[in-house]
């Protein structure tokens, strides 16, 4: 279906510094290829977070630049390039005085879309994150925590953007809940032929759903491979120190399955 | 109760006018302060902090205080700007309506769950459709908690405004206070009450609506607000008779001569109206502002205190010089004295007076310092009182300040010993009061002067109706009057002593009743 595959992203000596002078980022340089699904890895307060919101400007970086497809993300107003950018983080932030089907279409109506298409494309948007239809008219808060972050992702993708951006996206959710959401998000990542930068803390997640895995740690990119190389124990000491957990427990679930 | 009631429907106008007014420009000034106090910690701070300390003046204090500000700036813009009235009263109540809005949009903006705000910037809103799509709606029903607050506080202490010459419900409730006539303190209260309770639920109902996402019960609810001040507002703007403001300061004389001047007024084809319970010191500037067309005042009031005066020469020199300073600096006419004296009188009980052989201000010296004297409100700070004061020497054991009206009871009942009770009071005979002679010549005269605003000065029609009033009530005649209303049986309100008066004193085709 989509002709073309999401754009590119390039960081380049990107800095971040907090008041109290500790370095959230520490003169990134990285390139992520147009169409790829890459996971961002990491513990609390390595920087991966702080990182990907340098992308849609929710933190603006105090050396470097971003580009997106080669252009500059500072070059125009911030509004405009999130409108571009599909967002999904942790907590949602669905609007609780709006209905579903009014979050869902938010991206479409601050670009002045008429009500008809935007009630179109909301029915639309909730089967391609399968809800069902009459969700539209509810509150979020009457929907599960599932439901919901299916509901932050459709509002993400409203817009068509050909880059999204997840920060733990499946934080608060139970496993089943999160491994079916996950299996959803690459789906749609792979349909729509979107470039996917994910934030997790979580290895096998990186794993099992990414092309690439990125390491940080203070601020750094301290390893960068493929989840085939992680499970070889191929991608260097910090890798191995979070990859070998959910290597021993894959291990240890398959010699169940064999006794 | 009747009666009392007659003047809610043009009061209750007033009322409405003046706190919904207040109420709109505390939340033009209180929203965006929010707003901005809410992004910058530093700014709340000051803002909310200001907004804390002008609740901690008392109402009236803080209406009292505009009038002086409005004054200088006036003098600063060349009289410009009217210091008495409706203005002075809107900044008071306006000051007084926002700190709950402004506390209340603070903390629902402030304490907003970070998600939302994160998503809110995610999906690429501008600050602006942030506050419109996302802070503003889920901030109103806190902050319509603090506008409804605040709509029941400006209310209620809209009523108050009375004493810096703005119509309002506190009219009632003032005069009723003077004249201890309850039906109209209670007429007063029971209409600005259930106003408030009114407006209360209307809001109530409109904070409902928006929190049961039902906006069409939010904009019926605020319709109906409108309505309310439409209704207000429309007397204002149809183009009916020429309307007279009649001014009364607070106490039953000035209540009855207003009724008396409006009752002439209307007879001569006038639509009046009523400013009653003016302060003493802002009457003539009301007057001479336009603020009020006529009222009554004394000779020596003026003479005291608008021309600061310190000097008493004869009756007639002070009404002559009171005249031609009253014209030249400020315009006024004195179309002429009514034909009776208002003084201070020191009045002590018959058998104390006996007792202690005390006839003048004289001997009263040699024995005030075992008496309580007890005043008006206004006496002790009047420049009168220090003449006095410094001519026989007089030094009290307390002094203390009552309503005029309690002045009196103050007297009759041992806890005063001396008051400055007024000559045209009837209750100095009733009371079998003795009045001490003042042989030094220490208390000016205080002949009773009809005031025309200077718009009203040329106006020959405005004049003949009013001409006929001239030298026409002696003394007796006007303590009678006052009696009616101040006695405590068979009480009479002022605009019956009017009546009474205006019989008694050939102007009207009535017998003289009761």
């Amino acid at each position: 279906m989509p002709e073309q595959s999401g754009p590119a992203l390039a960081f380049d000596g990107v800095t971040k510094r907090y008041p109290g002078g500790v370095v959230a980022v520490d003169d990134v340089s990285l390139a992520i290829a147009g169409g790829s699904f890459v996971a961002l890895v990491g513990t609390s307060g390595s920087g991966k977070s702080t990182l990907l919101k340098t992308v849609n400007r929710l933190i603006d970086p105090d050396a470097g630049r971003i580009t997106i497809a080669g252009a500059d993300v500072a070059a125009e107003p911030a509004p405009h390039l999130r409108r571009r950018i599909g967002y999904v983080f942790q907590n949602t932030g669905l609007f609780a005085h709006m209905t579903v089907g009014e979050n869902i279409a938010i991206g479409l109506r601050l670009a002045g879309a008429a009500p008809a298409e935007r009630r179109a494309r909301v029915d639309e948007l909730l089967a391609l994150v399968e809800l069902p239809g009459e969700v539209a008219n509810r509150l979020p808060d009457a929907l599960s925590g599932g439901q919901r972050q299916r509901v932050g992702v459709a509002r993400a993708l409203a817009t068509r953007p050909r880059l999204m951006l997840m920060d733990e996206p499946f934080g608060a959710l139970d496993p089943v809940t999160r491994a079916s959401l996950g299996e959803a998000i690459r789906g749609l990542h792979d349909r729509l032929a979107l470039t996917t930068v994910m934030v997790t803390h979580d290895m096998a997640e990186a794993m099992l759903l990414a092309d690439r895995v990125l390491v940080m740690a203070q601020g750094r990119i301290v390893a960068d491979a493929t989840p085939a190389a992680l499970m070889r124990g191929e991608a260097g000491a910090e890798a191995e120190a979070l990859a070998a957990v959910p290597r021993e427990q894959a291990h240890r679930l398959a010699r169940l399955e064999r006794a | 109760m009747t009666e009392a009631f007659a003047r809610v429907p043009e009061l209750l106008a007033a009322h409405v006018l003046l706190a919904f007014a207040a109420l709109a420009l505390g939340l033009a000034i209180a929203l965006p302060l929010a707003v901005v106090s809410a992004r910058r910690p530093a700014v709340a701070r000051v803002t909310l902090g200001i907004a804390s300390l002008v609740q901690t003046i008392p109402a009236l204090a803080l209406l009292a205080l505009f009038y002086p500000l409005l004054l200088s700036l006036s003098a600063l813009l060349g009289g410009a700007i009217p210091a008495l009235g409706f203005l002075p009263a809107l900044l008071a109540l306006t000051l007084y309506a926002l700190l709950p809005i402004l506390r209340n949009g603070v903390t629902g903006l402030v304490g907003l769950d970070p998600a939302v705000i994160e998503a809110a910037d995610g999906v690429g809103m501008t600050p602006w459709q942030k506050l419109r799509l996302v802070e503003a709606p889920l901030v109103a029903p806190v902050l319509m908690a603090g506008i409804r607050t605040a709509a029941v506080w400006t209310i209620g202490a809209a009523t108050l405004s009375t004493t810096v010459g703005a119509a309002s419900l506190g009219d009632l409730i003032f005069a009723g206070l003077q004249t201890q006539n309850w039906n109209l303190v209670l007429a007063g209260c029971i209409a600005s009450a259930a106003l408030a309770m009114a407006v209360d639920m209307l809001l109530a109902s409109a904070e409902h609506g928006l929190r049961a996402r039902r906006p069409w019960r939010a904009w019926a609810s605020l319709a109906l607000l409108g309505a309310a001040l439409l209704v207000s507002v429309a007397p204002k703007l149809s183009p009916g008779a020429d309307v007279v403001t009649v001014g009364a300061k607070g106490f039953s004389e000035q209540y009855i001569l207003a009724r008396l001047i409006g009752n002439r007024l209307e007879t001569a084809g006038y639509r009046v109206r009523y400013r009653e319970g003016l302060g003493s010191a802002v009457a003539f500037d009301a007057l001479a502002n336009g603020d009020i067309d006529v009222y009554v005042d004394y000779s020596g009031t003026l003479w005291t205190n608008q021309m600061q005066r310190t000097d008493v020469p004869p009756r007639a020199a002070i009404v002559a010089g009171v005249r031609d300073w009253a014209r030249e600096t400020r315009g006024v006419r004195t179309l002429g004295t009514l034909g009776f004296e208002n003084a201070y009188a020191f009045a002590m009980r018959e058998a104390d007076a006996e007792k202690l052989e005390v006839r003048t201000l004289s001997d009263l010296s040699r024995v005030a310092p075992n008496l309580a004297f007890g005043t008006d409100v206004e006496f002790l700070e009047r420049p009168e009182w220090r003449a006095v004061r410094d001519a026989y020497g007089l030094r009290f054991a307390s002094q203390t300040p009552y309503h005029p009206t309690f002045m009196y009871r103050a007297l009759a009942s041992g806890r005063a010993d001396v008051i400055p009770a007024f000559s045209s009071d009837g209750r100095i005979a009733a009371d079998r009061l003795r009045v001490l002679a003042d042989p030094k010549g220490a208390i000016p005269g205080y002949d009773a002067l009809l005031l025309l605003a200077p718009a009203r000065a040329d106006d020959a029609r405005f004049s003949a109706a009013l001409a006929p009033l001239i030298g026409r009530i002696p003394v007796e005649a006007m303590r009678e009057a006052n009696y009616r209303v101040d006695r405590d049986a068979g009480k009479q309100s002022p605009a019956a002593a009017a009546r009474w008066l205006a019989a008694r004193i050939g102007l009207s085709e009535a017998a003289p009743a009761r």
